[in-house]
């Protein structure tokens, strides 16, 4: 890479959330032209989606306190789109010997590059509760985007239960949208977040927006419980959920009635693309998370791989801005420009408040691993391919699997759709748990490519190509 | 003989796949002491990686007595191992192109020389092939049908065996990788890399695309490439497919073969076949041959077209020059045996493999005819 013309070095960056925006910004500035490939219909990412074209809330009402930030963040990104080559609506679904493969609308397109730098956010970190593989149940994420992306609410009555900012921030943007929110519950508890105010006041704006979440849910009479212990979301399977069954911190048991459930434990980075890269991953025994390790200024154990912002650290959406600069900074050093080791160290800086608070928020709102053991047999672990937590418990047991791809060999969990994305963290503490060893030695589901389901029917001209080139040479 | 509780045993086999794990369990059939020593898990690589075939037709002829002695074994498997593999007798339908009829001609002469091997095979074609499997494409000419061919679960075959042989008393050692193997007199003394030393007067390689490094240390080096075979699967949907359908052809990147299981994922298979690295025990899909292989699924099954795949994998394949193993006794060293090579397509002869070691290792001789695949046949590559 290094002594490559600027105008001819290939950097291709995945994802046009926060981090890619910046990362692609910063490049442009230095006369590179990035490639952008991204999933979504129009760039922001998940926390600064926008809206179709004929919606017309204003970003106040979409964006709320980060309104300003959302614009920012579009507004640069509009700027860039002649000075970039832009790929909306495109997968790469999966990546090899320095080229990205993407699918758009049932063609595949090819891109080599020089540099990779891969933004691929983060989802909805979930622990099933027996029930939640009903209809009328949503992860916290994806009831927002219903919200944020649709207009819609995914239920009338909705029962908002989890952990972390964003079951404070969805269960809010739902009462302020006018839909009906029956309470909040918080399997963390109050005392937690006491602890934990030290490290969350290195972003007061932002813990003050928290804050102020909460108020708003109390003013409107929504009860918000905290140190509770989901048990069972109820209903069946014709009309969906009816409620859901928890166990107060004092061990009362409660049932409150509702039509939906949105539900989530803080989130956990997407990581499948840094996995195909061949990255060399790590365990964060603080979060229960597997990371790609990375230097200080997002370079991957890859070479030439890059990442940035929640997919490399959950940090947040103003972290991830931060990251994608450094990224995009490192990336261009690496290639031989001279860069401002002011700036550099500016930034570094800046990530370091941000590590600091997201310290905070992960003691303030533990993911909680506790639950895994204590799940019924005949609860869903992977929805996918409708595995119960007793399967899983099994294969362990009876077959000896005490490690997660092992688990997935005998028992499918992990196998289906999502490819893991949404059980196997709860899933290794559940094989860790039966086996009676740290979750750490479960281990992680590498992971395979398609990052997402792939259409049999893509055309590529290359693959054509490839085939009637040997044909020909055999007649 | 009973199962001794120290490091010695009448037979040691290295690799635990299906060849080694099978022949572990009938040696304990035939209360033979057996350690097993694998360096991964049972079944981790090529055995439960590979696509499940249990079929016969396409094999060599000289072939079919083992590959029939594998079929009653498939069969019966659930009872003998005590847990259920997924085997099913769905058929197996092999075809061939319009562009290559010539090929429906050797379907033809196969299948009146398989007759007498016991595999009944129904040649199709026009009407008849439409009828029966009116899912395949206007490209496809005709077509070899064996009903007594299927597939079973890679991921739990080798296994079972391993869990049944030590159900029986074998000594099964996971997680144990050796890095020596010589003979000690009359004991064969292998060392793993933890230090443990094992002793037995009978040795048994099944190591795969690792038994290189273990012949070559009784001066018989094999020409073994590890390749990796391209293996995709789609979401489920309603089991409709009932045989297995292959599609035969000279050229590699046009290989193109399925199955459905009963809760409905089709699994595909074929294309080029990419490197695989057995040093860092890792195999990677290359996602051209993934695309290549899509277009040619649209090819034999046009209505395929319609669902997308949901993962793809690999996996660390031997292969030899001639794509038969090495199997029998060794040319050097008595007491010394092998079954490795399997070339990509073990998975159906693999339990007659295990059956065939057993009673060569305990009777000394064997009645299905193996000597075709004697490594003494086979010249090292020169580097």
């Amino acid at each position: 890479m290094v002594g490559r013309a600027l105008n001819t070095l290939k950097v291709v960056i995945i994802g046009a959330g926060p981090a890619g925006v910046r990362a692609a910004q910063t490049l442009v500035a230095a006369g590179v032209r990035p490639t952008v490939i991204d999933e979504g219909r129009r760039a922001g990412g998940q926390i600064y989606r926008r809206q179709p074209d004929n919606f017309t809330r204003s970003p106040e009402t979409l964006y709320g306190t980060e309104a300003s930030r959302a614009q920012g963040i579009h507004d640069t990104f509009d700027g860039l789109v002649d000075q970039i080559d832009y790929l909306p609506e495109t997968l790469v679904w999966n990546i090899s010997d320095g080229r990205v493969f993407a699918v758009s609308e049932k063609r595949e397109t090819t891109i080599e590059y020089d540099a990779l730098i891969i933004c691929s956010g983060a989802t909805d970190r979930l622990m099933p509760v027996k029930g939640w593989d009903m209809a009328g149940v949503y992860s916290l994420g994806g009831s927002q985007v219903a919200l944020k992306s649709q207009a819609v609410s995914i239920g009338q009555r909705v029962i908002f239960m989890g952990t972390g900012p964003l079951l404070y921030l969805v269960a809010s943007q739902y009462l302020k949208a006018g839909a009906g929110v029956v309470a909040v519950l918080d399997t963390s508890s109050f005392i937690k977040r006491v602890v934990a105010a030290p490290k969350l006041m290195s972003a007061p704006d932002a813990l003050i927006n928290g804050l102020k979440f909460t108020l708003a849910l109390k003013a409107a009479g929504v009860p918000v419980l905290t140190g509770i212990r989901p048990l069972e979301i109820t209903g069946d399977a014709d009309s969906g959920v009816s409620g859901l069954i928890f166990e107060t911190g004092a061990g009362e048991r409660h049932e409150i009635k509702g039509d939906a459930v949105a539900m989530g434990y803080h989130l956990r980075p997407e990581t499948q693309l840094a996995d195909l890269t061949r990255c060399e991953f790590a365990f964060d025994e603080k979060s229960h998370l597997w990371y790609p390790k990375v230097d200080e200024d997002g370079r991957a154990t890859t070479a030439n791989v890059y990442l940035a912002g929640d997919g490399a650290r959950i940090l947040g959406a103003r972290a991830a801005e931060v990251s994608g600069k450094l990224t995009a900074l490192a990336c261009l050093k690496d290639a031989g420009v001279s860069v401002s080791d002011n700036e550099i160290m500016a930034l570094r800086q800046d990530m370091a408040g941000w590590k600091r608070f997201a310290a905070g928020l992960r003691e303030a709102f533990p993911w909680p691993a506790e639950q895994a053991a204590k799940l019924p047999d005949e609860t869903v672990v992977c929805r996918c391919e409708a595995i119960t937590a007793g399967e899983l418990r099994r294969t362990v047991n009876a077959m000896g699997a005490k490690e997660a791809n092992r688990a997935k060999a005998f028992s499918r969990v992990g196998m289906g759709r999502c490819q893991g994305r949404y059980c196997a963290l709860a899933g290794a503490e559940i094989i860790a748990a039966a086996a009676g060893i740290p979750v750490s030695e479960a281990g992680r589901l590498r992971g395979q490519a398609p990052v997402k389901p792939l259409p049999i029917c893509i055309e590529d001209d290359e693959a054509a190509a490839a085939i009637s080139t040997v044909r020909e040479l055999t007649k | 003989m009973s199962q001794s509780v120290n490091n010695q045993s009448d037979v040691i086999i290295i690799g635990g796949g299906l060849m080694g794990a099978s022949a572990a369990f009938f040696l304990r059939q035939r209360n033979r002491s057996v350690t097993l020593l694998e360096t991964g898990l049972i079944g981790q690589q090529a055995s439960g990686v590979n696509f499940g075939n249990v079929r016969r037709q396409g094999r060599p002829l000289f072939q079919l007595p083992l590959a029939g002695r594998a079929s009653p074994i498939w069969r019966n498997m659930n009872a003998l191992l005590g847990e259920d593999v997924e085997y099913i007798q769905s058929g197996h339908m092999r075809v061939c192109y319009r562009e290559r009829a010539e090929l429906a001609d050797s379907f033809e002469t196969y299948a009146r020389e398989a007759r007498q091997y016991g595999l009944d095979l129904e040649i199709l074609s026009g009407n008849a092939l439409r009828q029966k499997f009116p899912f395949l494409g206007p490209d496809v000419y005709a077509g070899s049908y064996s009903a007594t061919d299927g597939h079973a679960n890679p991921r739990l075959a080798a296994p079972a065996f391993g869990r049944a042989a030590a159900r029986l008393g074998g000594n099964i050692c996971e997680n144990t990788e050796v890095v020596r193997a010589e003979k000690d007199g009359v004991d064969f003394r292998v060392t793993a890399k933890d230090g443990r030393v094992f002793k037995a007067p009978v040795l048994l390689v099944t190591a795969g695309a690792w038994a290189n490094a273990l012949s070559e240390q009784f001066g018989e080096p094999v020409p073994l490439t590890p390749r990796g075979p391209n293996m995709s699967v789609t979401e489920p949907v309603p089991y409709t497919l009932m045989p297995t359908v292959g599609v035969s052809t000279p050229l590699e990147i046009e290989t193109v073969y399925f199955r459905q299981i009963p809760r409905g994922n089709i699994i595909i298979g074929g294309s080029t076949r990419a490197a695989s690295y057995p040093d860092i025990r890792r195999a990677y899909v290359k996602p051209e041959n993934t695309l290549t292989q899509l277009r040619e699924i649209r090819r034999l099954v046009p209505a395929l077209g319609r669902l997308n795949i949901i993962r793809t994998w690999s996996g660390i394949e031997g292969y030899m020059p001639d794509s038969l193993p090495a199997m029998g006794p060794s040319g050097t060293t008595s007491g010394l045996y092998y079954a490795f090579g399997f070339s990509g397509s073990g998975f159906q002869v693999g339990p007659a493999v295990g059956d065939v070691m057993a009673e060569l290792i305990d009777e000394g001789a064997t009645t299905t005819p193996i000597e075709m695949y004697d490594i003494r046949r086979l010249k090292p590559v020169v580097v």
